[in-house]
């Protein structure tokens, strides 16, 4: 491998370093008597929102239909995922390091995996907050589930949910084709060469 | 006689008067020119007022929040008295706050708010208003809206002229309205002119929590009416109207009518921050009050004040002049620039504009007409800066807007009267629908007025609105000031009797204002942050419930154990974080009223059960959906019963 694919290999590894400074997806929920939204972050180790007890007040709003507490201290995925992140890091930098196109590959297609099942993850997350519903709750709607969607808006009762990926999905989606180009590169280098 | 013959004088001309406007403008005054009126008041569903105007509340004792131009009534904030919406001055919390020297006096009569300021200024921190019947002066925190510090000003009877504020908020000032011994003792009323003083108070107001009456100044025993701080070049003096220059105690309705002129005191406080310094101020023991509400323990406590410094003008000279002001002035307002006084004699048909740099001048020269107790009377005419005659009777107030024009209310001719500042000329002049008293633009009395809405305030209201019964309810009338012509766009009923309002663009405030407590910052002693730790705990007939509300739910919610005789301390704290969001307790027979706990706060209800039997308790503030749901019960037991202390949530212990 040349050069210049080494060093884009080196900062597509880097570059999965910034989930840990920004969120990966964000949901909102918006609706008439919350002028300001109520916006939920997702991040490789917690979840936060948009003020310090938005989480509190998400959990009190899903109380009402016996969704269970959004408890990130309960979730494993926010203790063990920043370890894959950082694994992956210094996996891909040593890729870079030893400079072999089919390593370049192999990480590629790890990571591509990994995403996969981590959004696979999220999303049997959701479906267990939206559906495994407390028998006791207050309100049931026949028919009704509240959970939101993977990607995309969605109208639950009279609250309006977007999900969307944030930053940080796009530092994931940078990495991806950061590596991707080095792969390239490295090909190109080879049939010139 | 001369007088009555001049005021009868005035009267017939008023009435020519309003017959020549009759005849001409009724569409222009009496009805509004709706369509356009009713634009300049709309404010959309979701848009918001252009300012925030602050009301007093009159003999209600509150004050009370408006939008402008819509008129929309926003919050009314409980100042002097308890008020049973907020539980204010019936929580263990806010009973404190109501403390004076002579017991918990849970009424005033409010008059005047005025907002802190920052160089002559309004800045939105703070608004500051007397009680004038025990004498007081609050303070209320603009990022909660509540009232957080009070004070009471010792020998003084009725707080009238006050709390007019100085530049830089250092001072606020309060004039007594009644003169009384001071300090005050049991003597017969007749002799008056020998026993009986005034009081002209200073109250350090620059730090929140530490209000304290900085010194008083001992005067002639008149009534001191109302008061300005002079701003730019007159900053560090005071104005103060008196009447009752005669002195008397009896009948003052005519009695205290008789003199020509009267004064108004010109006090320079710079000077007498020398005098304090040089030790000339006398200690003297006097009672009074000072509770302050601290905003992280939730609580407000009282302390008490035994002396105050006190000034003796003869000791003090050039610490205060009168100026010669007819006739029985009210009002007493200085323009942006602080160069003009004006005096509004309320027995006269003119203004009498009084020349601040002129009175200095004056001054130098010694130009004085006589002395009382050591104050010189300066020479009317050495400090007239002019006259605005203007055919109106009877003017109360004046504000500016900031483009050099001056509006005077008019009680007895009810109206307002527009006039040029410099060249005393009547530019225009709007009647008002009820005896008008004060009036207000926001920032009229500042600096920096932000001149384009004018506010009368109703003294007796008459017809305006649908009838209510013998009462009818107070009132304001909005004027849009922009143009040349002043223009009635709204008429808004308001609580009480709006003595006097402030106002202030609405972004000042807003962006300050504070939509929770955070829990994590909550101190108050008997607070429980966490559904674990709620708790009942008995100390002989002291029982302390530690309870916490969240939607939608108490916890405990059955409590068993009480008994009678008991005194029951309900510690509620809100859980909540969010906005909007306060929970209510009420308890059956409870001899006080609910408590309104807002995001993050602790307050206590205290109740002594009476008799034994089952009592329910539920959430006042419709919370959520299940708000009908937020109750619970309470066991209270016979005197000596053994039943032990048990509390739960859903049948856990």
């Amino acid at each position: 491998m040349n050069v210049r694919a080494k060093i884009i290999m080196s900062i597509s590894a880097l570059a999965l370093l910034l989930l840990f400074v920004t969120p990966l997806w964000r949901i909102t929920l918006e609706a008439p008597q919350y002028p300001d939204g109520v916006t939920m972050y997702i991040w490789i180790n917690k979840i936060t929102g948009d003020t310090p007890h938005t989480l509190q007040n998400i959990n009190i709003l899903n109380h009402y239909v016996g969704m269970k507490y959004i408890e990130p201290d309960s979730i494993p995925e926010l203790k063990y995922f920043p370890f894959i992140i950082g694994a992956m890091s210094l996996l891909g930098l040593v890729v870079a390091w030893i400079g072999k196109r089919s390593l370049v590959l192999t990480w590629l297609i790890i990571l591509v995996v990994l995403c996969g099942l981590g959004l696979y993850d999220f999303y049997l997350w959701e479906y267990d907050y939206g559906h495994n519903l407390d028998p006791k709750a207050p309100i049931k709607v026949p028919g009704m589930s509240y959970q939101p969607p993977l990607f995309g808006s969605k109208m639950l009762l009279n609250f309006k949910a977007d999900s969307y990926p944030y930053w940080g999905g796009l530092w994931l989606g940078l990495s991806i084709i950061l590596a991707a180009l080095s792969w390239y590169l490295a090909g190109v280098f080879k049939k010139t060469k | 006689m001369k007088n009555t013959f001049s005021i009868l004088l005035s009267f017939i001309f008023l009435i020519f008067l309003a017959a020549c406007g009759n005849s001409g403008d009724k569409k222009d005054s009496g009805m509004m020119n709706t369509g356009d009126a009713a634009q300049k008041v709309y404010v959309a569903p979701g848009e918001y007022d252009e300012f925030y105007a602050f009301m007093s509340g009159g003999f209600s004792g509150q004050i009370s929040v408006y939008g402008l131009p819509s008129g929309r009534l926003l919050k009314v904030i409980p100042v002097f008295s308890q008020d049973a919406e907020k539980g204010y001055g019936y929580n263990e919390e806010t009973k404190p706050m109501l403390n004076t020297s002579y017991g918990f006096v849970p009424w005033d009569d409010a008059h005047h708010p005025e907002l802190s300021q920052t160089d002559g200024v309004p800045d939105g921190r703070w608004i500051f208003i007397n009680g004038n019947n025990t004498p007081r002066i609050a303070r209320v925190d603009l990022t909660t809206f509540e009232t957080t510090e009070i004070i009471e000003i010792p020998n003084s009877g009725g707080n009238h002229s006050s709390p007019f504020i100085t530049e830089n908020s250092e001072y606020v000032v309060a004039g007594t309205r009644f003169s009384v011994p001071f300090p005050q003792k049991d003597v017969p009323i007749d002799s008056y002119k020998e026993n009986f003083k005034g009081a002209l108070t200073y109250i350090k107001a620059d730090e929140p929590g530490n209000m304290d009456v900085s010194f008083q100044i001992l005067v002639p025993g008149y009534d001191y009416d109302l008061a300005h701080s002079g701003k730019g070049k007159s900053h560090g003096w005071t104005f103060f109207t008196t009447y009752n220059t005669e002195e008397s105690h009896t009948l003052k309705e005519v009695n205290a009518s008789q003199n020509d002129k009267d004064f108004i005191a010109a006090v320079n406080w710079k000077k007498a921050e020398e005098y304090l310094e040089q030790g000339k101020g006398k200690k003297m023991p006097s009672d009074y009050i000072h509770n302050y509400y601290d905003e992280e323990t939730h609580t407000a406590t009282s302390t008490e004040k035994k002396e105050v410094t006190v000034l003796i003008p003869s000791e003090c000279p050039g610490l205060i002049y009168y100026l010669p002001t007819p006739k029985s002035p009210h009002g007493v307002d200085v323009d942006p620039t602080g160069e003009y006084i004006v005096g509004n004699g309320k027995l006269s048909a003119d203004l009498t504009v009084h020349s601040f740099s002129k009175m200095l001048t004056a001054i130098e020269n010694e130009e004085f007409e006589g002395e009382v107790d050591g104050i010189p009377i300066l020479k009317l005419d050495a400090v007239s800066a002019g006259t605005v005659s203007s055919g109106g009777l009877g003017p109360l107030h004046t504000e500016f807007d900031g483009k050099g024009n001056a509006y005077t209310t008019f009680f007895i001719s009810s109206e307002v009267v527009k006039w040029k500042l410099g060249t005393w000329e009547v530019l225009d002049r709007a009647p008002c629908y009820y005896s008008v008293g004060h009036l207000m633009i926001p920032g009229g009395d500042s600096k920096s007025p932000w001149g384009k809405y004018l506010v009368a305030l109703n003294k007796i209201t008459k017809d305006r609105y649908l009838p209510t019964g013998p009462e009818m309810n107070h009132s304001a009338q909005l004027y849009d000031i922009s143009g040349d012509k002043m223009e009635l766009i709204l008429d808004f009923p308001t609580i009480g009797e709006p003595h006097y309002a402030q106002a202030i663009p609405a972004d000042i405030v807003m962006e300050n204002s504070k939509k929770i407590y955070p829990i994590e910052e909550n101190k108050h002693p008997h607070a429980v942050k966490n559904e674990k730790d709620v708790r009942v705990e008995r100390d002989g007939n002291v029982v302390r419930v530690y309870l916490t509300s969240i939607r939608s739910h108490f916890n405990p919610d059955n409590i068993e154990g009480i008994k009678v005789g008991d005194k029951v301390y309900f510690h509620l704290t809100n859980l909540e974080q969010d906005w909007d969001t306060p929970h209510g307790l009420s308890i059956m027979g409870a001899r006080n009223a609910e408590l309104l706990v807002m995001p993050g706060q602790t307050e206590t209800l205290v109740w002594e059960p009476q008799k034994a039997g089952i009592y329910p308790f539920y959430c006042t503030d419709f919370c959520s959906a299940l708000h009908q749901e937020m109750q619970g019960y309470i066991r209270v037991s016979p005197k000596g019963a053994d039943v032990p202390i048990k509390w739960s949530l859903d049948g856990e212990e």
